[in-house]
């Protein structure tokens, strides 16, 4: 950093309005603490100056700008990102694609959605809904996180179970790559083998190797009927048995999430919705599809939750009971900060069959270290999100939790699974990439970023530190 | 500057945002503009830069903290509890202290307004009268016939349109010191007739006083009244609010009623919380709290001593829609209550606005601070209440209610602005075989 940073940064906007007309640049102090975080705990770094491209040409303008002078470039959406990825690195530029969050075309002959990578990713759900169609990825902040970003980390959601994560719907993707140059990978093919499948590259590739402008989704007729219920238990390892054993009855329910003691309280101190206060853990299973499908998958899971130890298995009765209880999951994270003011989320996933043990070796840990611990995720998935509750100011037990959370890793990769299921490497898993995919996986990847953005510009510093 | 709030204040006031976002698309600000520093998380990240020494408090934060509506819809959409509504009057109050924003005639005007008009209840009925002098004896339509509005300053000829009409009477004129119920007494209670609400609609405390009556609750009115401090509260001015809020304790000892209530949302969502603005004064921090307890919004109470719900002629239904006060949803988190005493009112039918808690755009005094801003969500507000296809509108706050009829207006429309308690006391004194229900003392 400069002496003084913010003459440096007005000297930077004042050029890059010359550069780029009509761009709007912002670099007041106010601005710049306003875009020094995005979703996850105890990161803050501020960029140089925020622009606002309202269109491709412009982000392409302001790449050119950024590569001819090395400056480095960090991408963003609404900021909900949980791993650090869209948090700025020192006097970079903050490129904000809020403002170009356009839906641009549904298309019901080919089902398929185009939309600008600023478009939120509820807006695109409610467009294809509009057609009679359904767009099934619903991350956690779907209200307000971007499609653009969903694609830059391959985020998840509560139906991935059944229906998979952002990749499994991305068909094209239009992509400004760091020297300014404008590529569209994809199309509306159902089939498509001409060359390597670039567009495939970009989607988790958290802003590191070209920044996403528009995204071309698939989408899929929606289930006739949907039977959503809530499983009740008195430990946590009876819910785990539950899951792997609907699995192994080759039964694929839309979604299986799991909440534990903390966050069911912290949800129903939100929410007020009902939620049993006493019960140590809870799966909220939803089955969709053809009504009789429905019907029978639902009462098959109800007889191997009641087999494994649930309480009581409480069944939605109308579908806005459905939905608040859907709803009120996605609160889970952020309501789990009534506990603690600094929530340093995992995202740790492994194999189904190995969830009994994963969950125990969490609890364990977190005993072992005495630190609070809320524990939630998409169990069916095998993706568990335990939370630590703690607080950044508190030094000694900082330092607990990133034992906890080595060790918990360590688990993790010891019984095949991996560091991230659905938030991405970003700042926060960084130094556990090479011991999940090993030294020879990370040295790929830096060919390949390498490859694409040889001056390195493109966030730099996310999922892995740039070749010495 | 050591001395700003926001550094003394308990840091896990601001740590609680954990800046997830899930407040973003419920902020009118956000929405407008889509800049992070115009929402909540933004807000609140300013405030930490600020108690972190990353940021100083400038100019451009006090005009954020007066971008802001204060409308809370973050508090309702925030899963993690933060307690917005605290961070912003410190905030605002700190902008205050350090004087960022200060020039001759803001602090003139402020001083006129808040240190001394708002704080002498009965200066503010004088002026009250005057301007309802100036609208009856023709003065204002021959004011503006003549087109001398011109001759104001640009500031004031946009203002002067939303000039609000003055009743003949104000609450004193109508409501006795104490009322008592025909059926027997089951409670008694306080009845706060606010500072707009006493001059603009005085009607509102009379319906309010019957609706109580009709209820079985004794009621005392104060023929004089301070101002509760919620606009010194909502706008800075810490020290003045709790001198308001000691003389409303003393004119309405807690302890002696069932419940103390009000009327006006606005003024709810700051008068329960005289305990926290109490908190360190020996003298009063009891009383406070019992304040606290005894406060209630008319909706609330009604609906927490089962109101009885009127007798019905067969009538023609009547469609009637709810725009919710901020401050009621999402300061008080009534929302419930008054669509319950809507939907039992006989002869109406209840239906619901798109975006009923948005904010129209009133917001205390933003509609004269951020008169832009304001005008937008006003216009928003009015497409959706028309869009409902409701000739009436019923809302819990004066500010909302001025703001609505000035909207329509403006829009040519014949949608009428009523609230719930009106609507009740009107049903009451409709029944069959209704009698005057309440004799004077």
């Amino acid at each position: 950093m400069t002496a003084n940073p913010s003459a440096s940064a007005s000297f930077l906007s004042q050029q890059l309005r010359g550069f780029v007309p009509g761009l709007e640049v912002h670099d007041s102090p106010e601005q710049r603490a306003a875009y020094a975080y995005d979703g996850t705990a105890a990161l803050r770094a501020e960029p140089a100056a925020v622009v606002f491209p309202v269109d491709t040409a412009q982000v392409s303008s302001v790449l050119k700008f950024a590569a001819a002078r090395r400056i480095p470039v960090v991408t963003r959406g609404s900021g909900t990102g949980l791993s650090g990825g869209s948090v700025p690195v020192d006097g970079c530029l903050v490129l904000c694609l809020t403002k170009m969050n356009r839906i641009i075309e549904v298309d019901a002959e080919n089902l398929t959605l185009l939309a600008e990578a600023g478009a939120v990713t509820a807006d695109v759900a409610a467009a294809a809904a509009g057609v009679g169609l359904f767009y099934p990825p619903d991350p956690g902040s779907m209200k307000i996180s971007t499609i653009g970003g969903n694609v830059a980390e391959n985020s998840g959601g509560l139906r991935g179970l059944k229906y998979g994560v952002t990749r499994d719907y991305i068909m094209g993707l239009e992509v400004v790559l760091p020297d300014g140059e404008v590529m569209w990978t994809g199309n509306k093919c159902v089939k498509d083998v001409a060359g390597y499948t670039l567009r495939d590259l970009f989607i988790g590739s958290e802003g590191t190797l070209g920044i996403i402008t528009k995204v071309l989704l698939k989408l899929i007729p929606p289930p006739a009927a949907r039977k959503t219920m809530l499983a009740v238990y008195d430990n946590m390892e009876n819910a785990a048995k539950t899951v792997s054993a609907i699995i192994k009855a080759k039964i694929i329910p839309c979604t299986l999430e799991f909440l534990d003691k903390v966050t069911i309280n912290c949800v129903e101190d939100y929410a007020g919705i009902g939620l049993p206060r006493e019960a140590e853990a809870l799966l909220l299973i939803e089955s969709d599809g053809h009504p009789a499908a429905v019907e029978e998958e639902a009462a098959a899971m109800v007889a191997i939750a009641k087999a494994n130890g649930a309480g009581e298995v409480k069944i939605a009765a109308t579908a806005e009971e459905a939905a608040s209880l859907a709803a009120a999951r996605r609160t889970a994270f952020s309501a789990l900060a009534r506990v603690g003011p600094t929530t340093i989320l995992e995202d740790a996933t492994v194999p189904r069959n190995r969830l009994p043990e994963m969950v125990r070796c969490i609890q364990e840990t977190a005993r072992r270290h005495n630190l609070k611990i809320g524990t939630f995720g998409h169990m069916g998935d095998g993706n568990l999100h335990p939370t630590f509750l703690t607080n950044e100011k508190n030094q000694e037990e900082m330092h607990r939790v990133e034992l906890a959370m080595k060790e918990i890793f360590a688990r993790a990769i010891e019984l095949g699974g991996t560091i991230t299921g659905e938030h991405g490497v970003g700042l926060a898993k960084k130094e556990f990439l090479s011991a999940a995919v090993g030294e020879l996986n990370v040295g790929v990847m830096r060919s390949i970023k390498s490859a694409f953005d040889p001056q390195g510009i493109l966030n730099p510093g996310k999922i892995f530190d740039p070749r010495p | 500057m050591s001395e700003l709030a926001l550094k003394s204040l308990d840091y896990s006031v601001l740590q609680q945002c954990m800046h997830c976002g899930m407040c973003l698309p419920t902020c009118p600000t956000y929405d407008l503009t889509k800049l992070e520093k115009h929402s909540p998380r933004g807000r609140i990240a300013l405030m930490r830069a600020i108690a972190d020494d990353h940021l100083a408090l400038g100019p451009a934060f006090g005009e954020e903290m007066s971008y802001c509506l204060g409308c809370l819809a973050c508090e309702t959409a925030c899963p993690a509890g933060v307690d917005y509504a605290h961070l912003f009057e410190v905030a605002r109050s700190d902008v205050e202290k350090s004087g960022v924003m200060a020039n001759p005639v803001r602090s003139v005007v402020r001083t006129a307004l808040l240190k001394i008009l708002f704080t002498h209840p009965r200066l503010l009925r004088l002026v009250g009268r005057m301007l309802w002098l100036y609208q009856v004896t023709g003065a204002q339509w021959l004011f503006r016939r003549l087109g001398l509005t011109r001759l104001l300053p640009a500031k004031l000829r946009e203002l002067e349109p939303m000039t609000p009409t003055v009743l003949p009477k104000f609450s004193h004129q109508l409501i006795a010191p104490v009322e008592q119920p025909t059926g027997g007494r089951r409670y008694r209670v306080g009845l706060l007739t606010g500072c707009v609400q006493d001059l603009v609609f005085a009607d509102i405390n009379r319906d309010t006083a019957d609706v109580l009556l009709a209820n079985g609750c004794e009621v005392v009115t104060p023929p004089v009244q301070p101002c509760c401090g919620s606009i010194h509260g909502h706008n800075g001015e810490h020290a003045v609010a709790q001198v308001m809020a000691r003389r409303m304790i003393d004119l309405f000892d807690p302890f002696t009623f069932d419940a103390i209530i009000t009327n006006a949302a606005g003024c709810g969502s700051h008068l329960k919380h005289y305990g926290r603005l109490l908190a360190d004064d020996r003298d009063y921090a009891v009383r406070a709290r019992e304040w606290d307890r005894k406060l209630k919004d008319i909706n609330e109470w009604l609906v927490e001593i089962g109101f009885r719900v009127p007798a019905s002629e067969a009538a023609e239904p009547q469609k009637v829609t709810y725009h919710e006060a901020c401050h009621l949803c999402h300061g008080q988190k009534i929302t419930k209550q008054p669509r319950e005493i809507l939907r039992a009112i006989p002869g109406l039918e209840l239906t619901e606005l798109p975006e009923s808690n948005w904010c129209c755009g009133s917001a205390g005094v933003y509609n004269i601070t951020q008169p832009a801003t304001a005008a937008v969500l006003q216009e928003r507000k009015v497409a959706r209440i028309e869009s409902t296809g409701a000739p009436v509108v019923a809302t819990c706050n004066p500010g909302c209610h001025l703001q609505l009829v000035n909207g329509l207006r403006q829009a040519d429309s014949k949608v009428r602005v009523t609230q719930p308690v009106s609507l009740l006391a009107q049903a009451y004194r409709t029944e069959p075989g209704a009698t005057n229900s309440h004799e004077q003392k």
